[in-house]
């Protein structure tokens, strides 16, 4: 059963549309936002948490209970609503549409949203790279604004809500919740440690709540067609529906908005035109985003796409961003290229993960090229085990996992690559892991 | 965690331009009283924009002043944030994603074009037109493999079309940002397997079924920021049958069958894509020369056939068909 087109939220993804606010609201969207207002703010907050949303950005939390972790009342000091519009998690690109195509579904949501956590202000931090879709996106705030939908008496709401949109300067640890506030408060983006949680202290030492684009977008809609709706949609604790973003070896890349728990299979065969060269020429795929542990072709075809059922395959859901690698892929090369990224987006504030990021690039670039011992491969192993967990963020865990994916499934592959070199006579010895 | 020093040669000074001023005191609005340095980004970035798309010392030191900040904390920011550029960088900056989507989809190929037709990474052509430095993801992951020039993207490249690309910036010709394929944003190329019920788009206020116009192709220079994006005209949607007579004295002459056998390859012309070469092809028009011997005339009557609304004159289909012929010869 596909999901029918009318349960779709995001109904202008591809820009076939208008996407300002008479498109918009053509398209059912700001309808009955002050309503909503006036049945109060644990009103949303219940019918959030009995959507079973869960955050959109990669951790998977559930919503409405992240909401409720924010102060019932103020203690003087002011709530802040702060949407992570940093994506630059390899393989996604779901945001982008959202706020190029449809960004009233945010702007929207965002007073829902901040109202529902006693806000008078929100922040959109958008990455910087994202120039075009940050005009786009504060235009739609304009007219909100000229409209009356934000401001004083938002939507006529009797509720004062004001949206600024701010933006990065390119690094991808901004979008870690913490550095994300950091960078919004003029400084470099440094993960703080928690506790204190920006629900207690975070923007300007004030209580902060960070939610994923995607997460603010469809909270409208659900107060619109009710939790049931959601509910209905999707596995059991895997509610409602998700962007996919698949990228790599298909016939045709694509954002598509599906089903969670809608097979890989499935997906790739109804949207994607199938994996290139057939599902039998399918070697592994990334399943959400190049933080989680790759799956090999075996494990993910028929397996349902969602947080729980993918977290089984030790992966994850994500952000949905699902890379394909057909079998003409160098494993090996592409998670060093993963690990040279997380080796170029470490803060550099802890030291496991400044070091260990830099130390497991150069190891695995050594063994795609065979240039290695293969009792080194243990040794990696247990470097991304001290480097996991050990560090503020999760950049640290996010930087090991690709790692751990490749030894987990892919070790005969690096033992084979390692045999080939040793086979062949070069000129220069064989270095060791001391570097 | 990159290495990132500022150049050697430093202009004596720097100061915002009084546009700028404005604008810089109206971002700084936009945060709580006493929490100016929240606008430091922003500021260093306009900064940046201002100096030919590199940010020197003085500039930061400008920021720092205009933002009552110490000096160290706007250069570790400046020196933190990988998109500011710490030294000159070409009149087209080109920025190549080779994170692990785009390598997968041939990142590795574009990165050889440009050591070909640019150099080594970071360093201006000697015509002050071109620079490259490979980043990491950019974001458009289902347009894969994809580049940043100045503001703009352009996805779904091949190194023909890249290389292409690199030329026609060079020589001030229009191109076109977005996909360069035939696509919509992310849209599977093979045409949406969703969103297709019209009942969607039949809403209370009118119940339009419109497409967007194609983003207008414009040359990806510097253009000032913040100009409000242009709201896109909404199009009615065409009926299925040909807007134009085929049988018409404006139609452009037509071949039964290429010259040779073999056609020339018409995706060569930046806007044509494979869908609108196969349209062509339909139309008897197989070869550069026939395109670069179109007049007036039969340029309206394809862009009526294709439904276009001008855009053959906006990518100037014409002189690059005459420009590619000159290449064939």
């Amino acid at each position: 059963m596909m999901l029918a087109d009318k349960d779709r939220i995001f109904t202008n993804l591809y820009g076939y549309h208008d996407w300002g606010l008479e498109g918009a609201k053509a398209r059912g969207q700001w309808d009955g936002t002050a309503g909503f207002i006036k049945n109060g703010r644990d009103w949303i907050i219940d019918e959030v948490k009995k959507s079973g949303l869960r955050g959109r950005g990669g951790a998977g939390f559930p919503t409405g209970l992240k909401w409720s972790f924010m102060p019932k009342e103020s203690d003087g000091r002011p709530h802040y609503l702060v949407v992570n519009a940093d994506e630059s998690e390899p393989g996604t690109c779901k945001d982008r549409e959202i706020m190029r195509n449809d960004p009233h579904h945010l702007v929207e949501g965002c007073l829902l949203a901040g109202f529902a956590m006693a806000a008078h202000a929100g922040y959109i931090y958008i990455r910087g790279e994202y120039i075009h879709e940050r005009h786009r996106l504060q235009a739609a705030i304009d007219q909100a604004y000229d409209a009356g939908l934000l401001g004083k008496n938002a939507a006529g709401s009797g509720w004062d809500f004001d949206l600024y949109l701010a933006h990065g300067a390119g690094a991808y640890i901004c979008g870690e919740e913490t550095a994300l506030i950091e960078s919004l408060e003029g400084k470099k983006g440094m993960p703080r440690l928690k506790p204190p949680f920006p629900a207690n202290c975070g923007l300007y030492g004030c209580p902060t709540t960070v939610n994923n684009v995607e997460t603010i977008a469809v909270v409208p809609e659900i107060l619109r067609r009710g939790s049931e709706w959601f509910v209905g949609l999707g596995r059991p604790n895997n509610s409602g529906t998700k962007l996919f973003c698949i990228s790599g070896h298909v016939n045709a890349p694509c954002n598509v908005e599906e089903e969670m728990g809608i097979s890989f299979r499935e997906l790739i065969d109804r949207h994607c035109g199938g994996v290139r060269g057939g599902f039998d020429n399918l070697l592994a795929v990334i399943p959400g985003g190049s933080s989680v542990p790759v799956v090999p072709a075996d494990q993910i075809i028929d397996s349902p796409m969602d947080f729980d059922s993918l977290r089984d395959l030790k992966s994850g859901l994500g952000t949905a961003a699902v890379i394909v690698m057909d079998k003409s892929t160098d494993i090996i090369r592409a998670i060093a290229r993963i690990s040279y990224f997380y080796k170029h987006e470490s803060c550099g504030q802890c030291t496991p993960c400044r070091e260990g990021t830099g130390w497991m690039w150069r190891v695995v670039s050594r063994m795609a090229e065979g240039r290695a011992q293969k009792r080194e491969i243990d040794m990696l192993l247990e470097v991304t085990k001290q480097v996991e967990g050990h560090t503020i963020c999760a950049l640290g865990d996010a930087a090991a996992w690709p790692v751990q994916g490749l030894i987990r499934h892919f070790r005969h592959e690096i033992e084979a690559r390692i045999d080939d070199y040793a086979a062949n006579p070069h000129p220069e010895p064989i270095r060791e892991a001391a570097e | 965690m990159a290495v990132r020093r500022l150049a050697e040669d430093q202009p004596g000074s720097f100061a915002f331009t009084p546009e700028n001023v404005v604008w810089a005191k109206r971002e700084i609005g936009k945060f709580p009283e006493g929490r100016q340095a929240s606008a430091v980004l922003a500021l260093l970035w306009r900064a940046q924009e201002q100096h030919d798309g590199w940010l020197p010392e003085p500039a930061i030191r400008h920021v720092a002043d205009f933002l009552d900040m110490p000096h160290i904390r706007v250069l570790e920011i400046a020196t933190f944030y990988t998109m500011f550029n710490l030294e000159p960088v070409g009149e087209y900056f080109v920025q190549l994603c080779g994170t692990t989507p785009c390598m997968l989809c041939g990142a590795n190929g574009l990165k050889e074009v440009c050591r070909r037709v640019i150099g080594p990474q970071r360093q201006v052509t000697e015509d002050g037109k071109l620079s490259w430095l490979e980043v990491e993801c950019l974001g458009a992951c289902c347009n894969a493999p994809m580049v940043q020039i100045n503001q703009d993207y352009y996805e779904d490249l091949t190194p023909e079309s890249f290389e292409a690309l690199l030329h026609d910036l060079r020589v001030g010709r229009p191109v076109k940002p977005g996909p360069q394929v035939d696509r919509s944003c992310s849209a599977p190329i093979t045409g949406p397997t969703t969103l297709l019920d019209e009942g969607l788009y039949k809403g209370r206020a009118n119940g339009r079924a419109v497409a967007q116009k194609p983003a207008t192709p414009k040359p990806a220079a510097k253009a000032v920021e913040n100009k409000p994006a242009a709201k896109p005209a909404a199009r009615k949607e065409q009926p299925e049958t040909p807007a134009v007579a085929l049988a018409s004295p404006d139609r452009p002459k037509s071949l039964d069958a290429p010259n040779g056998g073999i056609p020339d390859d018409l995706k060569k012309i930046s806007g044509i894509g494979p869908k609108i070469e196969v349209l062509l092809h339909g139309l008897g028009i197989y070869h550069f020369g026939q395109i670069a011997e179109w007049n007036d005339e039969n340029k309206a009557w394809v862009d009526g056939y294709l439904k276009f609304k001008g855009r053959i004159d906006r990518e100037d289909w014409i002189s690059q068909a005459k420009t590619l012929v000159k290449g064939d010869a």
